[in-house]
């Protein structure tokens, strides 16, 4: 099989790290991908204005929710501008694989969500459109078809 | 790909029908396309490809106003279509109006009739298993006029309640019952004949949505009795763009026009208009020729095959589909358990993988299915999922096929483990 779903995926998608609720908690925020019907909220509580404890809750597909649990532990310790400034790149860093364009907003779900609770950004992170894929994306794959 | 010899319609095997669709020959990573998407949208015969690409090629002029030789041509395709549209569905060309699509044809009802006959206090009376199309114009609507969306209920075995409808309909404030002829998520069909009747018994007036129905069933408007029937090209081997409202006659003459413009018109004064008869009273601008066309094509192709056959051939995958899914362990199927009383789509969920992941591992092996909520969030709720994976078969698809998307779903529960 390909990288998608190999054992580290599939181990945070069925062992997620940081989920659950927060029941002190300084911020919260929820969403789903409007393409699918993903869900994920996270709460999190701060020290200052870096990132103390987070955790996510949710249902979804292995990517959506295998992405949240990786990114989790590494979200824990920046601050609210750090968090403001990652992107596409930091998640597929993190996870170790290129999304498809079909898949990107599963991967990007969890960040969306702490840029929600932290920064009230409604948007996706590199400004995804909401109900499409990303341009540099659409550009790629237009150059393969 | 190996294919059954199983006959589509008179005497064409699958193996010839295949033949007529140039994009079953792509293969991904070596592995031919199978596509079980056809809920979505349908594949294009070349008889389609070729009426568009022959009326540009060839024919290409705006309809309706021009004396010369090419706008005759263009007038002749594109109300040829309709005249054959028309005749597919036991309807008149004069009741049949062109639009984008379903979801356009639903939204007309509702700007005009709709305003012009539901008010405050009036029922709008949907169902839990409606595609957003057939939801969302009603919210909207209810909330303009003051009237309320209800909704019929969707039971265990995915089928609505005659008693409820009953019910609604005893309160004699239904104005308007908008169901789908097949639901896009159970495959359920429901009884839009015994529905039309009772509704029209209680004075309510019938929208049926048609969308998934008029590609895989024969449908008779006049048989149906329903009021309003709307529809879309491109999931019946026709092109994007174009879809259908039929209306009977006398509702389509009271009705005020939809778009204001070219083409809708009699006569237009200084500081009022007088209006074209129907269908062109609906039609403002120039139209999707080139798709009027293509959709004209595609129903002469179904009509080739017999709808009779095309039902039969789908209706055995779906059997088979059922079959092969039943046998799995670990694999939940939503809807009528009979594939007598379901059209050519199978949802369904796999214990442990998520949807989305069965179709992401799908296409790793060319097998094209559709995950999510397929535009039935209420529905969703419904049933208790976030999301189902749905197969639908055409015209094309063989149970070779269907093998081949078990198996893919076999590797997906390998990868997962369950």
């Amino acid at each position: 099989m390909d990288a998608l779903y190999r054992e580290f995926i599939l181990d945070h998608y069925k062992n997620p790290r940081n989920f659950g609720e927060l029941e002190e908690r300084d911020t919260e925020f929820f969403d789903r991908n409007p393409l699918c019907g993903d869900e994920l909220g996270v709460h999190i509580r701060l020290d200052g204005d870096r990132v103390s404890e987070i955790a996510f809750h949710g249902q979804g597909c292995a990517i959506s929710q295998a992405s949240a649990s990786i990114i989790s532990d590494e979200l824990k310790g920046k601050t609210v501008s750090e968090i403001a400034g990652l992107n596409r790149h930091f998640v597929v860093d993190e996870i170790g694989i290129e999304l498809s364009p079909t898949r990107l907003k599963c991967g990007l779900l969890g960040l969306k969500v702490v840029q929600g609770a932290l920064l009230g950004r409604q948007e996706w992170p590199d400004g995804t459109p909401d109900d499409g894929p990303d341009p540099e994306d659409v550009a790629k794959l237009r150059s393969e078809i | 790909m190996e294919v059954t010899t199983a006959q589509v319609g008179g005497a064409r095997s699958v193996e010839a029908v295949r033949a007529d669709f140039p994009i079953l020959s792509r293969e991904f990573d070596g592995k031919p396309l199978v596509y079980l998407d056809n809920a979505a949208t349908s594949q294009k015969p070349t008889a389609v490809i070729e009426a568009i690409d022959a009326y540009y090629r060839r024919s290409n002029a705006n309809v309706h106003r021009s004396m010369h030789q090419l706008a005759a041509e263009a007038e002749a395709l594109y109300e040829g279509a309709r005249a054959a549209v028309a005749d597919f569905i036991g309807g008149r060309p004069s009741e049949t109006v062109f639009v984008r699509n379903a979801t356009e044809a639903i939204n007309l009802v509702r700007f005009t009739w709709a305003r012009q006959n539901v008010a405050e206090g009036d029922i709008v009376l949907t169902t839990e298993m409606e595609h957003h199309s057939n939801v969302v114009p009603w919210q909207l609507l209810c909330e303009e006029t003051g009237a309320e969306l209800e909704y019929l209920t969707v039971g265990a075995d995915g089928k609505l309640d005659s008693r409820e409808l009953a019910r609604q309909l005893s309160t004699g404030k239904v104005k308007l019952v908008a169901v789908a002829h097949i639901s896009n998520v159970l495959g359920t069909i429901n009884p839009v004949a015994e529905i039309a009747r009772s509704a029209h018994e209680a004075g309510a007036t019938v929208l049926v949505d048609g969308a998934q129905a008029v590609p895989q069933l024969p449908v008779d408007v006049a048989e149906l009795g329903a009021d309003f029937y709307a529809f879309t090209g491109h999931k019946m081997l026709g092109p994007t763009g174009i879809g259908v409202l039929w209306a009977r006659r006398e509702l389509l003459e009271r009705m005020p026009p939809f778009m204001g413009g070219g083409s809708m018109i009699r006569t237009v004064e200084r500081d009022h208009s007088t209006w074209a008869d129907p269908p062109a009273k609906f039609e403002a601008g120039t139209p999707a020729i080139a798709e009027g066309a293509g959709l004209g094509a595609a129903v002469r192709y179904l009509s080739e095959l017999g709808m009779d056959a095309v039902r039969e051939h789908e209706r055995g995958l779906t059997a088979y589909t059922l079959e092969r899914l039943s046998d799995m362990d670990g694999v939940t199927v939503f809807g009528p358990p009979d594939a007598a009383e379901r059209g050519s789509l199978v949802s369904f969920e796999v214990e442990g993988v998520h949807p989305h992941d069965l179709a992401e591992i799908c296409n790793r092996e060319a097998v094209a299915i559709r995950a999510g909520h397929h535009c039935a969030q209420p529905l969703m709720r419904r049933l208790g999922v976030p999301a189902t994976a749905r197969a639908s078969f055409s015209v094309y698809n063989t149970r070779q096929e269907v093998d081949l998307l078990v198996d893919a779903l076999e590797k997906a529960k390998s990868i997962f483990g369950v």
